[in-house]
């Protein structure tokens, strides 16, 4: 009896230890610098780079792009980690203070909170001159990661399907892009429009809606200061064609049981005619295409059905920002990386996205938008983290998929209640979030 | 492991009898005692360290977080008290989740009388008897997440399910995830499937403990099959059922991996633990998410309690 009893105390005792031992982390570097260095020759060691593209580590792309930065910087070896699951890991990695010399900044990091995991690339002031996307990652007018390349919203639709549907205008209002896809539904095959709902991520897409229908570059800052589900605002025009496509029956028949890798050659086959996504994903159809023996010429990109003033606009935005780690002990090295990545690589054109350089051409796939003068827009970032906050304090999830999917089960009627009072009691959490964090 | 020790040290004892005003031995007899009582220790030392280590190690660290606003990732964390209890249990919504359990109680009930009946069925002596369990209990040695994504294609619109339906002549357009009844029915079913055969290798085992001269006996007493079941093997086998009835509530109380890979909690089919890892690694509520994992682990242990009150495990005594 007695031993159990000091057993039990020894192993309470190791516990605590334990539990006091590990919710403690770093943050000492907070701060620090990530200066670039002024001579290319002189720039030694070996930096890690953490990313979220197993694809290109895999078939070597990762390492020809080291290679060419080899002929820059000689004394600096690149080795790349793939990460499947990137933002689950790396998030995990940095209660640490082991998560690779440079990184993407995972969604998850608070922007206050990224002056102590990662080293400043510069100010504002001197970054923004030359690249886009910086407000993204600014904090106190210091910025801590810069996007390789930009991304445009919009419909990926098979050509062919749609003109074969009679459709060969891209339709101006909601209401005619329902038409279209009534159109597609009664004169060809094709589903009109796929959600990929059981991947769930594809319908997080749908926040980028955000700004194109108002033209406003502070949509952002409208959407931490106002009802995003409010009459005519940006959310309630996307969330309702979302919702009236389903309701309409123009989306596939079984949401619950969508694949996302079988839904790509499927477009490119023209047994789907439509998906919401984003210029970044043209390059992946592209290849679906080539691969089912489909004409690659096939799949296009559409702006969101609204026009301001006679013009569509579309958002421009960045994809993961690339950081340097405050714990790095090759921050020029890994600086240099981050630098020539976004500078020289060539990365943005291979991958078909706009250049994060201000003055860079666009790319071919918006060639069509610059003939429709579709308006770019980048968005001012500068409420971001305070939309993020209201986002996770509310449960809301403007972008996590939940409640698009419940959005998608009420507008097939597998879920009790009208879209109205489902988007009012969005907008009332919204609201209550917003006032419980006092901004 | 402790018994064989002690065995092993007794002999000692009587070798050297108790010899007063003499120190040595009686030092040395202590320093045996001693090396044997730290024996069994060095034996559990690596898997009590690895129990510590990865068992309630993590179990306290929740504990600690349960009473912090942390986010998962930031260095900083504050201590709020019982903020996150006082949410959760003020926050209703968050226990209708408990709803979806009620399908896989009921779909246990069904596990358990059918993996009772296969195990009493393959108990007698059956024609390809060893084939039936071993198709039986396979399922279970198949890793959640895979089980997940095969019925998946199971479930499909025009997958497995629905071909199999139609070579029966039954022409179904329905969609099984769709709806969220026919989704939490297909789930669970999927669940059944899954547990059957651990069930169901619990019951056999203790079935077959059973003395095979009962059998006998009741055989020339003229008693049936089912008497036989009634008064030989339900009681046999009784604290096994209570084991297998406690894991089934404490199982559908904390559903996770089939309906999270299959739906990901979309169209109702959310439970308490996908609610709870969205809360944590979505919306960045660790400090929630792990009041709502203790305030979990408390409710499985009352039921349970409950469940020992209302069936007290008697000793069973067949012979």
């Amino acid at each position: 009896m007695n031993r159990r009893t000091a057993l039990a105390g020894s192993i309470a005792a190791v516990v605590a230890l334990l539990a006091s031992a590990c919710t403690g982390s770093g943050g000492s570097t907070t701060g620090a610098d990530a200066e670039a260095p002024d001579d290319p020759s002189k720039v030694k060691g070996s930096i890690t780079v953490l990313t979220h593209r197993t694809d290109l580590v895999q078939d070597g792309t990762m390492k020809k792009y080291a290679a060419e930065f080899r002929k820059t910087y000689p004394g600096v070896t690149v080795e790349f980690e793939g990460l499947t699951d990137y933002e689950g890991e790396v998030k995990i990695r940095m209660n640490t203070e082991n998560y690779g010399d440079v990184l993407m900044i995972p969604a998850v990091i608070e922007k206050k909170d990224y002056p102590k995991f990662f080293a400043s690339l510069g100010t504002r002031q001197e970054r923004s001159a030359k690249y886009r996307y910086t407000d993204y990652s600014t904090v106190d007018g210091k910025v801590y990661g810069q996007s390789p390349l930009g991304v445009v919203p919009g419909f990926l639709y098979n050509k062919k399907v749609w003109s074969r549907a009679g459709v060969t205008d891209w339709p101006t209002t909601p209401g005619e892009f329902l038409d279209a896809l009534k159109a597609i539904r009664a004169k060809t095959d094709a589903v009109p429009y796929y959600t990929n709902f059981k991947d769930m991520w594809p319908l997080t897409q749908w926040t980028n809606v955000n700004g194109s229908v108002s033209c406003d570059t502070r949509a952002t800052t409208r959407l931490a200061e106002g009802d995003p589900w409010a009459e005519g605002a940006d959310l309630r025009v996307g969330d309702t064609l979302l919702h009236d496509i389903v309701r309409g029956g123009l989306a596939e028949k079984d949401p619950t049981t969508t694949n996302w890798e079988a839904s790509k050659p499927r477009l490119a086959k023209g047994e789907i005619a439509t998906m919401w996504l984003g210029s970044w994903a043209v390059v992946q159809m592209r290849d679906a295409a080539e691969q089912a023996g489909a004409d690659p010429a096939d799949i296009g990109l559409m702006p969101f059905p609204v026009q301001k003033n006679g013009v569509f606009c579309a958002v421009t935005s960045p994809d993961y920002q690339q950081a340097v780690n405050v714990n790095s002990d090759n921050k020029q090295a890994a600086r240099a990386w981050i630098d020539w990545f976004t500078d020289k690589s060539g990365y943005a054109d291979a991958n078909l996205a706009l250049s994060p350089l201000k003055d860079a051409p666009l790319p071919d796939v918006l060639a069509p938008y610059r003939k429709a003068g579709v308006k770019l827009l980048d968005l001012d970032d500068s409420k971001g983290a305070e939309v993020k906050s209201i986002d996770n304090s509310s449960e809301v999830g403007i972008f996590k998929p939940d409640y698009r999917q419940d959005l998608v089960d009420l507008a097939r009627g597998a879920r009790k209640g009208s879209l109205d009072d489902y988007l009012a009691g969005l907008g009332e959490r919204w609201a209550e979030a917003r006032d419980a964090l006092g901004s | 492991m402790t018994d064989t020790t002690r065995k092993a040290a007794r002999p000692e004892a009587p070798a050297a009898p108790p010899a007063p005003g003499r120190a040595a031995p009686a030092a040395r007899r202590t320093r045996r005692r001693a090396r044997a009582g730290v024996t069994p220790w060095l034996f559990l030392a690596v898997p009590l360290a690895l129990l510590l280590t990865f068992t309630y190690a993590p179990i306290a660290n929740m504990a600690a977080y349960s009473f912090t606003d942390w986010d998962g990732v930031s260095p900083e964390l504050n201590w709020t008290g019982a903020e996150n209890y006082t949410e959760l249990l003020t926050r209703s919504e968050l226990f209708e989740v408990f709803l979806v359990s009620g399908y896989y109680l009921v779909a246990s009930v069904v596990q358990i009388v059918l993996a009772l009946y296969f195990a009493t069925v393959l108990s007698f002596n059956v024609r390809f008897r060893n084939f039936f369990k071993g198709v039986l209990f396979f399922p279970y040695l198949i890793n959640g997440v895979a089980i997940g994504f095969v019925f998946l294609y199971f479930f499909q619109d025009g997958g497995t399910l629905d071909s199999v339906l139609r070579l029966l002549g039954v022409e179904t357009d329905h969609a099984w995830l769709g709806t969220p009844f026919s989704a939490n029915t297909s789930l669970a079913g999927v669940s059944v499937w899954r547990y059957l055969g651990l069930n169901f290798v619990l019951f056999l085992g203790a079935i077959q403990s059973i003395p095979g001269e009962l059998y006998e006996a009741a055989e020339i007493d003229g008693a049936s099959r089912w008497q036989q079941f009634r008064h030989i093997i339900a009681p046999g086998i009784r604290p096994v059922l209570s084991l297998s009835v406690i894991l089934s509530v404490s199982g559908s109380l904390s559903v996770f991996e089939i309906p999270y890979i299959m739906t990901g909690g979309a169209t109702g089919t959310e439970t308490f633990v996908i609610q709870t890892v969205k809360l944590a690694f979505q919306f960045n509520k660790t400090g929630l998410a792990s009041a709502a994992a203790v305030v979990l682990l408390l409710i499985v242990l009352a039921v349970t309690w409950v469940q020992r009150r209302i069936v007290p495990d008697e000793k069973v005594d067949l012979v």
